[in-house]
């Protein structure tokens, strides 16, 4: 089965000169960022100067190369969503302010719907889903199962993402270190005491102790 | 009689669990179609403007875009009201708020839409729509708006006064009405004590999660599909009818996870444009909402302004009551004020009162139900008055509400006489609780603490609910609600079937179903699944143990009264070795016997109602106004707990929310009437860092009606904690807070005026 899906329709600059913007594509060329173009495969087509045509990227997601055409301005998490199908990251707020798109980019977490998925290349890029691996399920979600740490489930995969960060980073961290870490994500419906136990468990620490 | 449980009352693992926590649950944003298109919604730049004209033309240009939907593309809807489960609305109202005809109301109200071959040119054509607008000066608050001189939202809205429509002038006032008991003049003459106070409140979004989306497939005959994020798929299903004009037997609305409603995701806002927009390409449509446009184009809930009056006499027995609330409706009539008066003093046994309820249209969106819609208002208000009473005649505050806590037999003003319910239980356990004597640990820090105490009141309510359950030869259940889940109500429901059954909760396994799959059942609101939708599989087990009996007679070729069910074995009651188990039985009737399913449906009477106290202690920083929450313990009448983690959760969780609600949340608005913070940064929702552990204690007062004893617990646990937190305030710094949130500003502004 092939990961690669190509984007149809209208490029950003056909768009752009369909509307007779072409002083908003001047300016749009250079917030583009030229270090992630240069580091595309030799083998895809020369993209005229750094402008926004679509472009093809290629991603290391939860250990599979998967590759799509976007415009440079696709940010991450709308590359992983809607380019490669890989929904388990959520759009929630997409400035960066509430985690639900959180996910392991070399083994730290960050918010993929603040980066451009140009930059996440030549990265590993690790979701949520990818803390299941047939039957095993990794001990991070297996506790937020365990102590039900979730209600409608929506920032869920996100804060198991953060909080895999930081336990994989310092596997001795302390339950407040963990918490910590939780810090940039919100849930609404206020699961915190429960995201408590499963931590207290993962830090093999009792609480109120 | 106590009843003995062996599922009620444990914990299992959620049956959705696991696909949640790896990202594989799917929710309506994950939805991906076949030639699928991706609409876009141009929303109002003017809180209050005439829309003189709207030009698609040059969007239409752009290569890509297929269609573009405007208010003439809706039938014209007639003044109808339309029953929501948990608030009615008028379909006009509904029709002009999914998009805008003649006028926009608020800023971010729909105006447009276009549905393109992808996103970003759906978004970039979106700019070329042309819209003139005429704009009008808004008006923003409740008490301007309610002046003569105001400027009027509508031009066919009057207020309904005491029941009469007054239609000599238009007016933002769409109702007053009075609830009255007794007699408040003669109640305050005998009154030792008298207090009254004013109070603001600001608009506060529900914040879910999950922004609102929707999916929708018309075909050309006639069939449409809708895939969304909501409260009630069969309320959709209506509301998408009556807008469209379409039978509600061509709709089929498929409800996928939902990441979060609180009450904001039971009225349609995508849904009919998204049905437009696939009708006129001929092809599915997606639409989804971007955070601003959840804040500035979905229903928060209003803000408020309320005067309470209530007088004590020297023994401290509440003698008379007197209330004046108007709610901010937003852009069009329906603010929760009808609950919010009749929850004012919902706690409290008073024998005189008078309150007056105003239904308001202000330049801001049409406000929505969140969590026990209008009581939170109502009891920020209420509850810091008695506080303030029982200072003053030096009464301990749990004392004061046990002395004059609602119980059975306690008519409320708005009429209704309490069943047996459990607010004098709540405030029993909050005084036993080791928090309520707990030393507020002076000296540990600079800054002054304190510790206050509220109670609340939610009504709960009963509606329809259907179930199917399927009798599978492995000897499980498949369970079919109608009921979508926000917080584990697959759980709490599955285990009531499986309680009666006599089976464990993990061999159901309940699955949330479409419209065309399940009988008609109401929303997932006034915290109503896990008791009617619960109740209904406690029926359909009935429906399943009778034709169990039925199969083990003919089985053993005996009468039917021979047979007898006990959990989850059949025996013969003449032959002690005639007996088979649930689950071998459903092995041998798949072979010969037929097949077994279970149906039941009920409109079950509305609950008691459910009570909660709350205790919390703060600290507040006297430079920066800071509050800081030190220990709060939630305590609350839940029934009787099926699945007591869930409980916890829903009471913590509507904790949260109250006290987000208290300190942080606010829609802040500029001169124009734009909302200046719509965004998570700006709107400030609590997060791990900001809350101390929330001692969930569970009291259980059994509802007598309910087979098990269930009573909803979802909303109520939202109520007390601002006016708790106001009252740890007034404690530790003796200032008494009347608007809310209780901001660092506004603290350090109230600290400044006592000086």
């Amino acid at each position: 089965m092939s990961d690669t899906k190509e984007t149809t329709g209208l490029s950003r600059r056909q768009f752009l000169k369909g509307s007779g913007a072409a002083a908003a594509a001047t300016a749009l060329g250079t917030a583009a960022a030229p270090g992630a173009l240069a580091a595309q495969a030799p083998a895809a087509q020369p993209v005229p100067g750094m402008g926004p045509a679509g472009v093809k990227i290629t991603l290391q997601v939860n250990g599979r190369k998967m590759s799509s055409t976007v415009e440079p301005r696709v940010t991450l998490l709308d590359a992983l969503r809607n380019y490669l199908d890989v929904t388990g990251c959520k759009r929630v707020c997409d400035r960066g302010t509430c985690g639900a798109c959180t996910v392991l980019l070399d083994n730290k977490p960050v918010y993929a719907c603040s980066m451009l998925a140009l930059e996440a290349q030549g990265k590993e890029i690790r979701t949520a889903e990818s803390l299941v691996q047939g039957a095993k399920l990794d001990a991070v979600p297996a506790a937020f199962v365990r102590f039900d740490a979730q209600q409608c489930g929506f920032c869920t995969p996100g804060f198991v993402v953060a909080m895999k960060a930081v336990l994989e980073q310092n596997p001795k961290a302390t339950p407040a270190e963990v918490e910590k870490g939780l810090a940039g994500n919100i849930c609404r419906c206020g699961t915190y005491e429960q995201m408590r136990d499963a931590i207290y468990s993962l830090c093999n620490t009792k609480r109120g102790s | 009689m106590a009843q003995v449980f062996q599922v009620i009352g444990t914990r299992p693992i959620r049956h959705d669990g696991l696909d949640k926590v790896t990202g594989r649950a799917q929710y309506g944003a994950d939805i991906q179609l076949s030639g699928m298109l991706h609409g876009r919604v141009l929303r109002s730049s003017h809180a209050h403007a005439r829309i003189k004209s709207i030009d698609a033309s040059a969007a239409l240009k752009v290569p890509g875009v297929e269609a573009v939907a405007t208010a003439a593309d809706l039938p014209e809807s007639g003044d109808r009201i339309a029953h929501l489960g948990e608030g009615a609305v008028n379909l006009r109202h509904l029709s002009s708020n999914c998009l805008a005809r003649g006028k926009v109301h608020y800023k971010g109200q729909a105006v447009a839409a276009l549905a393109a071959t992808n996103p970003h040119i759906a978004e970039e054509a979106l700019a070329l729509i042309k819209v003139d607008y005429e704009p009008l000066p808004p008006v923003m608050d409740v008490r301007e708006a309610m002046k003569d001189s105001a400027p009027k939202l509508h031009a066919d809205v009057f207020t309904e006064e005491m029941g009469q429509l007054k239609k000599d002038k238009p007016s933002n006032v769409a109702k007053h009405f009075q609830f009255k008991l007794g007699d408040v003049h003669k109640g305050f003459a005998q009154a030792a004590v008298t207090v009254e106070r004013e109070f603001h409140t600001a608009t506060v979004h529900q914040g879910y999660i999950e922004p609102h989306n929707a999916t929708a497939m018309f075909n050309p005959d006639g069939n449409v599909t809708i895939w969304c994020s909501t409260q009630g798929a069969f309320t959709v299903r209506a509301q998408v009818s009556e807008l469209l004009q379409i039978p509600v037997s061509r709709i089929k609305v498929v409800p996928l996870e939902i990441g979060g409603g609180f009450g904001g995701k039971i009225r349609v806002y995508l849904e009919p444009v998204a049905a437009v927009l696939s009708k006129k390409t001929g092809k599915p449509v997606k639409i989804l909402m971007d955070r601003a446009a959840v804040f500035e184009g979905t229903g928060p809930t209003p803000g408020s302004y309320i005067r309470v009056k209530l007088g004590a006499d020297k023994t401290g027995k509440l003698v008379a009551g007197e209330a004046y609330l108007a709610y901010e409706a937003g852009a069009f009539p329906g603010s929760p004020i009808g609950p919010g008066a009749m929850c004012i003093f919902a706690c409290y046994d008073i024998p005189n009162v008078l309150i007056d309820g105003f239904d308001v249209c202000v330049n801001k969106p049409a406000t929505a139900a969140y969590r026990a819609p209008g009581a939170t208002n109502a009891a920020f208000a209420s509850e810091t008055v008695v506080d303030e009473i029982c200072r003053q005649l030096k009464i301990d505050p749990l004392e004061f509400r046990l002395k004059n806590g609602a119980k059975e037999g306690t008519r409320r003003a708005d009429g209704p006489i309490y069943p047996r319910i459990g607010m004098i239980e709540t405030v029993e356990a909050a005084k036993k609780h080791p928090h309520y004597v707990a030393p507020l640990a002076p000296g540990s820090s600079p800054f002054p603490r304190g510790r206050g105490v509220a109670s609340g009141f939610w009504f709960n309510i009963g509606l329809k609910s259907s179930v199917t359950a399927s009798v599978n030869n492995d000897g499980t259940v498949s369970l079919v609600e109608g009921s979508t889940d926000i917080g584990g109500t697959r759980v709490s429901v599955a285990m009531q079937l499986a309680e009666a059954l006599g089976i464990r909760a993990e061999d159901v396994r309940p699955v949330v179903a479409d419209t065309d799959s399940v009988g008609y059942t109401d929303v997932t609101g006034g915290s109503r699944v896990t008791y009617a939708t619960g109740w209904a599989a406690y029926e359909a087990a009935q429906d399943i143990k009778w034709q169990m009996l039925e199969k083990a007679a003919q089985l053993w070729k005996t009468d039917l009264d021979n047979v007898v069910y006990d959990k989850g074995v059949i025996r013969a009651k003449d032959d002690p070795a005639k007996k088979i188990t649930f689950k071998e039985l459903a092995e041998k009737i798949q072979h010969k016997g037929g097949i077994v399913v279970g149906r039941a449906t009920v409109d079950p009477p509305w609950p008691g109602g459910a009570f909660a106290t709350h205790i919390v202690d703060v600290e507040v920083d006297p430079d920066t106004g800071k509050v800081s929450i030190l220990r709060y313990t939630a305590v609350q009448d839940c029934g009787k707990a099926i699945h007591p983690s869930y409980v916890e959760g829903q009471i913590q969780g509507g904790a949260v929310q109250g006290i987000g609600w208290a300190l942080n949340e606010e829609y802040a608005y500029n001169a124009k009437g734009e909302m200046t913070n719509a965004s998570f940064l700006d709107y400030r929702m609590p997060t791990s860092l900001d809350l101390p552990m929330i001692d969930a204690v569970i009291v259980e007062v059994p509802d007598p009606k309910h087979p098990y004893g269930v009573r909803g617990v979802g909303e109520v646990p939202i109520v007390p904690p601002p006016a708790a937190i106001a009252n740890a305030i007034y404690a530790a710094v003796g200032v008494r807070m009347n608007e809310l949130p209780m901001s660092p500003g506004r603290v350090v502004k109230a600290l400044a005026a006592k000086k």
